[in-house]
């Protein structure tokens, strides 16, 4: 992608048509309960802020986590050690094969049994990274594998160890290869942080939960909540993944 | 070992109950399923009619949909319904939420799959002089599935598994079922680890059973 055009105005103006619909339709609803938009965000702003706050630390914390993990397992997958390969795909099935809130339950309230007490805001994004790094940890192995069949030779016919082989020939060329994937997987998390409102940790979701509870302004709440979810979605994470996917394939020398 | 802890008897006494409810998880799973397939379908073609104000709205509900958490959409369904004058009972509000949320999802993959029906398909049906509806489902359409079965088996897979989710507005199925056995007993060590185990059970034969078919599918295509 050449990073030196200009914004997209069309995401642009989908962004700020989204926002005057949001904006129109919750004054409109909120007349009826005698609250504006303006003041239902003006009185409440700060807590969704403070939500949507906690919600990118558990997202930016599980995503580390999730990587880290992902890599990992992925590259776990490929040893030729049958044990070593056993232990990933056990992880990776189990984490695929169950729900996230199953997992989070489990982590927050079986795990304390076993003698291992999270704290809620730990448990959370604990639990999404692994369950990410899950999924991730097979877009991380497609990856490796996709990097075509010269390189590994090219590599070994260098005389490079497979150490160095791995980190500075193929991961490299993995990591473009896994990028657009990863976007999507981002979502995914950010999208599966929203679960951890059930352990009560602040997020936004919770703040939305609470904010409807106290005020039956429901349309106002949680509408607010989605809409600050879909703007981090696809104004944030989206292009940062883009703009990243652009870096990479410039200091690689493929722009 | 702290394992000892498990109590086989407490284990056997609960196990009915959540397999009960596994029923009703599936029966779930099933029909937002089928509340997907054919909105999905629905989104998907109403991005390919001629109207290009049509198909950017289709298109953003889409994203907007895809990119928003599941558990914040039940939420407003279930809440904001009754604000326009619907009560909606928690089951209905779950299988409209998780039926638009797959919907979104399977929109894709179909748009994927018909977008993979090549262009000389269409000619031919205009040169024999079909209507446009009946080049769809008669031409189109059954090209366009096959190749977005796996897909579709995936997220068959997806929605089962995100069904304890619609267990935040009360729908009783499998989390519920465990979540009131926690809470009548305080134990949540078994509970919960059986409601693993049974998603393990279930959601790993499905998944590979439709790597199965999904072979079975393209080599009987002719696409490997």
């Amino acid at each position: 992608m050449d990073l030196r055009e200009p914004i997209d105005h069309r995401v642009a103006g989908r962004a700020s048509l989204a926002l005057y619909l949001q904006v129109r339709i919750f004054s409109k609803l909120g007349k009826d309960h005698g609250m504006s938009y303006f003041e239902f965000i003006a009185k409440y702003g700060d807590r969704i802020l403070s939500g949507t706050l906690v919600s990118m630390m558990l997202t930016i914390l599980a995503a580390i986590l999730a990587i880290a993990i992902a890599v990992a397992a992925g590259l776990m997958r490929m040893s030729p050690n049958p044990l070593v390969r056993g232990i990933a795909t056990l992880y990776i099935e189990i984490f695929r094969g169950t729900s996230l809130l199953v997992q989070l339950y489990w982590i927050f309230f079986v795990l304390p049994l076993f003698g291992i007490t999270l704290e809620k805001f730990t448990a959370g994004f604990i639990a999404v990274g692994m369950n990410l790094g899950a999924y991730g940890s097979e877009v991380v192995r497609g990856a490796i594998l996709s990097v075509p069949r010269g390189q590994w030779e090219a590599a070994l016919a260098l005389n490079m160890s497979s150490g160095k082989r791995m980190l500075r020939v193929i991961l490299p060329q993995a990591l473009l290869i896994m990028l657009p994937p990863w976007g999507n997987l981002l979502i995914e998390l950010l999208k599966g942080t929203a679960l951890v409102a059930l352990i009560a940790v602040a997020d936004l979701t919770f703040q939305a939960k609470q904010i409807n509870a106290t005020t039956y302004l429901s349309a106002q709440s949680f509408g607010t909540a989605l809409i600050v979810y879909y703007i981090v979605a696809r104004f944030v994470i989206t292009p940062s993944m883009r703009w990243l996917e652009g870096y990479m394939k410039r200091k690689m020398g493929r722009a | 070992m702290t394992l000892l802890n498990w109590r086989w008897d407490f284990t056997w006494e609960i196990l009915p109950r959540l397999l009960l409810a596994t029923g009703k998880t599936l029966i779930a799973a099933g029909l937002g399923y089928a509340i997907a397939i054919v909105l999905g379908l629905v989104l998907a073609l109403a991005q390919r009619t001629p109207y290009r104000a049509l198909t950017m709205i289709v298109r953003e509900i889409v994203e907007f949909i895809r990119s928003t958490p599941l558990v914040l959409q039940v939420f407003f369904v279930f809440y904001v319904a009754p604000q326009f004058g619907v009560r909606l009972s928690p089951w209905m509000a779950g299988m409209i939420a998780i039926g638009l949320h797959y919907a979104s999802y399977l929109s894709e993959v179909y748009r994927g799959g018909l977008d993979s029906v090549p262009k000389g398909q269409w000619e031919a049906a205009i040169s024999l002089n079909l209507s446009t509806s009946r080049t769809y489902f008669r031409v189109i359409v059954p090209q366009a599935l096959p190749p977005s079965f796996a897909g579709m088996g995936n997220y068959l897979v997806g929605i089962f598994k995100d069904t304890p989710i619609l267990s935040v507005i009360g729908v009783a199925e499998l989390m519920h079922a465990a979540n009131s056995v926690g809470a009548e007993t305080y134990r949540f060590l078994e509970p919960y680890t059986l409601v693993g185990i049974i998603f393990l059970g279930i959601s790993l034969p499905a998944a590979g059973g439709f790597r199965v078919f999904e072979s079975w599918m393209r080599r009987k295509l002719g696409m490997s």
